[in-house]
């Protein structure tokens, strides 16, 4: 009896694979994320999450972090050319852009992109990569003043900026305290939404107040 | 545990793996990903099965392998960064799949070979660039001047007496500079004699230099040598305001952005005055008026959906007198006064039509006009009366000049593929100089109205990422002279492996000898110049290597006759050939940035009032610099230093006579240059301090000798006098500061 039972549960939930086939690939994919260690291993998780963007079609989140993948993988590699992988993170954020437009994610992840070409020579960019990258904060804070990722992110690099520049520790703590404060009452709308910088934040107002 | 129970897990844990497909049987595709012909592995291709989640991540070798539940056709793709994208239809039945793939090269710019025209580039769109804006300002011994800076590079002469751009054996009428696609006549401040003139504008007004020291692009022609290619910053990223202070200058400005950061405005205005500098620092030259010069510049800016509109005004008065000792007669002095008024303004357009169309329209309207006024002096400094004498009395005069000057120029860019695009357009200038030269006996008025216009067309083609070409051909057609003329220009850039290229460049370049010329001889033809250059260039982020080797010809040069003024041809020719170095490194020493550049220059020409066929003065066998920069990023601190040498150049000694003309050698030129710049907060805003210190070492610099025309030593000889810098070393101390007004703001609001 049990057995029948059994079967007829897999018929009805054969009619929800199609979500739970999502579900499961994007979990499988996340897991991938998390455990990569190396640049290459980011890269195949970012080639999946892709993969399962270009099966589904219409999800942002897919697209969202084959980008934020691509985008991690250079920072492990020096080798790599960051404008070619830069080049490549922004088409699949646009495809995430289309089907989901003014997310705060998105801008956070603009950010994190324009941050990373800026970075390939800080001195004769941060005029232009570093403007565009700070708009895409004030984009992200407007698209969700609740979201604590665009202060988190802001307060980042105001803590990587030497004081000269307006950065330091004490421009940076009053923001992350912002960061922070989001964080403890912010909830991920699902299990696949982004729902990191939390600890890292903490971490670093921390610093600050040392 | 039952069987049942057992089947249910396993069937839910294969139905929670692979979902619905579960019960299909699964199949393993897996192959290789290269390029080229020497199939060269691809790594990080990304492999999918179309409208599923397999696929793979090609390794190091090429190498993939994934497995599939699907079955049946389907399709495979292949995606890799910088190649062109490829799928094919596969059949899925259970069996083991190899399926390799060759995929092709996208044409990209940067993988691709780079047409340089013989030009350093010097701009971050390019990423690989061999001297940005900044460089220019962080350049010891350099005073923030664009020209200066250039002379670190090969090719380019360290002439310290005159001002302007001698490139490559020629001289500094036949390079030209140009802001936004016109032409600046008088880039330079009003010349001096025996000093060295500045540039006009500040190098951060343009966010590229492109420096062409020979075979530059059928766009531009009138310039027998080079061309110095400078383009205007866009609009800027947040509203600013601005001052400078130091011993020489004091300057305030400001930019507006609007809200949008759809346009923008700005004005600056600085006044320098080097009175203080002089009394603290003697001159060699006794300055009765210090020089002083008023300037102002105003800016609109306006961006369009696909394209951009720019406007620039820069006005400028300058004045200066001083007093020399007469060569020519003991305890006489002659004076010389100049008042000048500068007029610089340029209009542009850009804009983007459909996908691949371009236009681009400026124009430009300049006006100069010179005071100048010579006197000779008693030692009481009272203005005498003529003395009967020639040479003494050739400097009482008068000048006055005029120069107003149209332009309009058009282009149109067509691109097609990923690089190639072909150019096409048109200019037109429009100049009108009056000269009125006086003594106190006779007057000479001159006045020259040339429109010269020019049509051009040239296209970049590239075959592949290995090998690229351009050829180009400009026609000009000046009014005054009644003549044309048709200019081949062609480069052919060969790439050998990534960053590493050949490239071979040649052209032809017309100019239109000096205006002054015209007024005198009618039937005054253009100067021409053939140029053949072999370039090898290693290009990265860290490292720049060049080397050039160049052949010019020159031909129809100006030749004057001492005797009769009016006797003007282009019997003048000559030659120049050599060979450059430049290497410049941001890796190997922690936060060091160095270059290292050297030439070689074997030039003689025959042309003026030149009596044989010879190297002329202007032009040094051996050049080189070294450039060396370091930077402290937790303290902010940047210090700069450069070393700068040239071997003697050659100058005339009338007591040789006429067949030793310019054989002999000034002594060899070496300057150490020091300077410090500190960014820092004040009053608010950005500050930078910058400390400079030119020729460190005290060393003695010797540019040349003028000779008396009649004053002879116990010997017999005409006397001479050095001729070099105003002061052997010279120093520069100044305070910047810029508020970004916006930017405060927005802190401001962050932390409420």
């Amino acid at each position: 009896m049990k057995k029948y039972l059994t079967i007829f549960l897999m018929m009805l939930l054969g009619a929800g694979s199609v979500i739970a086939q999502y579900e499961d690939g994007m979990k499988a994919a996340m897991k991938q994320m998390d455990d990569a260690k190396t640049s290459e291993e980011l890269m195949q998780a970012s080639a999946f999450f892709e993969r399962i963007a270009n099966a589904e079609q219409s999800k942002w989140l897919p697209y969202y972090y084959a980008a934020l993948c691509n985008n991690l993988a250079g920072w492990r590699d020096d080798q790599l050319d960051k404008d070619q992988l830069a080049g490549k993170s922004i088409q699949l954020l646009e495809k995430a852009e289309q089907l989901s437009p003014n997310n705060c994610e998105l801008f956070c992840l603009r950010n994190l992109i324009f941050n990373s070409q800026m970075m390939v020579n800080p001195r004769n960019r941060w005029q232009t990569y570093g403007t565009k990258a700070s708009e895409a904060l004030e984009s992200a804070k407007k698209a969700d003043p609740n979201n604590p990722r665009p202060y988190f992110l802001e307060g980042q690099s105001k803590f990587n900026t030497p004081a000269m520049f307006g950065g330091g520790k004490k421009a940076a703590e009053p923001i992350l305290q912002k960061a922070v404060e989001l964080f403890g009452s912010y909830a991920p709308e699902s299990d696949l939404h982004p729902n990191w910088g939390k600890s890292d934040a903490e971490e670093l107002l921390n610093k600050c107040k040392k | 545990m039952p069987l049942g129970k057992k089947i249910n897990i396993i069937i839910w844990a294969i139905f929670l793996l692979v979902g619905f497909d579960a019960y299909s049987q699964s199949t393993i595709v897996q192959g290789n990903v290269s390029s080229g012909k020497n199939k060269i592995p691809v790594k990080a291709a990304r492999i999918s099965l179309k409208g599923s989640y397999d696929g793979a991540v090609t390794d190091s070798l090429g190498n993939y392998r994934f497995k599939t539940t699907k079955t049946g056709l389907q399709v495979v793709e292949v995606d890799a960064s910088g190649y062109m994208p490829q799928s094919r239809e596969v059949q899925l039945n259970g069996a083991s799949l190899k399926l390799d793939f060759r995929i092709r090269k996208e044409i990209n710019e940067l993988e691709a070979v780079t047409i340089t025209a013989g030009s350093f580039e010097a701009n971050d769109e390019k990423r690989m660039t061999v001297l940005n804006p900044l460089d220019i300002v962080t350049t010891a011994g350099a005073n923030a001047d664009i020209a200066a800076t250039l002379q670190t590079l090969p090719g380019a002469q360290r002439v310290g007496e005159s001002e302007g751009l001698f490139i490559r054996g020629g001289s500094a009428e036949e390079s030209k500079i140009i802001i936004d696609g016109t032409v600046v006549n008088n880039f330079f401040f009003s010349s001096v004699p025996g000093i060295a003139q500045r540039g006009r504008f500040s190098p951060f007004l343009f966010k590229n230099t492109a420096f062409s020291s020979g075979g530059y692009s059928a766009m531009y022609g009138q310039a027998l040598s080079a061309v110095l290619n400078l383009e205007s910053v866009d609009l800027p990223d947040e509203t600013e305001a601005q001052a400078g202070i130091s011993p020489i200058f004091g300057s305030v400005g400001f930019q507006k952005v609007n809200k949008e950061k759809k346009y923008s405005f700005g004005s600056s205005y600085s006044y320098s005055n080097l009175w203080l500098y002089m009394l603290l620092i003697p001159q060699k030259q006794d300055f009765v008026t210090p020089p002083t010069s008023h300037n102002v510049d105003l800016n609109y800016r306006k961006k369009f959906k696909k394209g951009m509109f720019k406007a620039y005004a820069y006005f400028n008065t300058s004045k200066l007198s001083m007093r020399t000792n007469s060569m020519d007669s003991l305890g006489l002095k002659n004076s010389f006064s100049l008042n000048n008024s500068n007029v610089f303004t340029n209009v542009s357009w850009k804009q983007l039509f459909g996908k691949n169309w371009k236009l681009y329209t400026v124009g430009s309207y300049s006006y100069d006009d010179n005071k100048i006024k010579g006197d000779v002096l008693d030692s009481q400094n009272n203005r005498i009366n003529a003395t009967g004498i020639g040479v003494i009395d050739a400097n009482r005069f008068g000048v006055k000049s005029y120069q107003n000057m149209y332009q309009l120029r058009s282009v149109i860019q067509k691109k097609w593929g990923k690089l190639s695009a072909v150019r096409f357009g048109g200019e037109m200038w429009h100049n009108v100089d009056r000269t009125n030269f006086s003594t106190e006996f006779s007057s000479f008025s001159g006045l020259i109205d040339d429109t010269y216009s020019a049509a051009f067309v040239e296209s970049d083609i590239f075959i592949s990422n290995k090998f690229a070409l351009r050829p180009g051909l400009r026609y000009e057609y000046s009014q005054l002279m009644s003549q044309a003329n048709l200019a081949p220009r062609a480069s052919l850039s060969y790439q050998l492996k990534k960053n590493t290229q050949l490239s071979l460049d040649y052209g032809i370049f017309y100019q239109t000898p000096d205006r002054k010329y015209l007024a005198l001889g009618p039937d005054v033809k253009y100067s021409r110049a053939d140029h053949y250059i072999l370039t090898f260039q290693h290009l990265t982020k860290e490292y720049t290597l060049r080397s050039q080797l160049f052949y010019k010809s020159y031909d129809g040069l100006i030749k004057t006759d001492p005797t009769n003024q009016f006797a003007i041809n282009n019997n003048g020719y000559g030659y120049a050939q050599g060979i450059e170095l430049f290497w410049r490194d941001r890796k190997t020493f922690k936060g060091i940035d160095y270059w290292i550049s050297y030439s070689f220059l074997d030039t003689k020409r025959d042309y003026l009032n030149f009596p044989i066929y010879v190297q002329p003065g202007f032009a040094a066998t051996h050049t080189g610099s070294v450039v060396i920069k370091k930077f402290w990023v937790e303290k902010m601190v940047g210090i700069n230093w450069s070393f700068n040498w040239a071997t003697g150049r050659p100058y005339y000694n009338p007591n040789r006579g006429e067949e030793a003309y310019l054989s002999d050698r000034t002594p060899f030129y070496s300057s150490n240059n020091f300077s410090f710049n500190w960014l820092t907060k004040i009053a608010g805003g950005n500050g930078v301090v910058v400390v400079g210190i030119n020729n460190v070492f005290n060393q003695k610099q010797v540019f040349g000798y003028t000779y008396s025309s009649r004053l002879t030593d116990d010997t017999g000889q005409l006397i001479r006098e050095e001729l070099g810098p105003p002061a052997r070393m010279s120093f520069f101390v100044g305070l910047f500061i810029s508020w970004g007004v916006d930017r405060t703001q927005q802190n401001i609001n962050n932390n409420l």
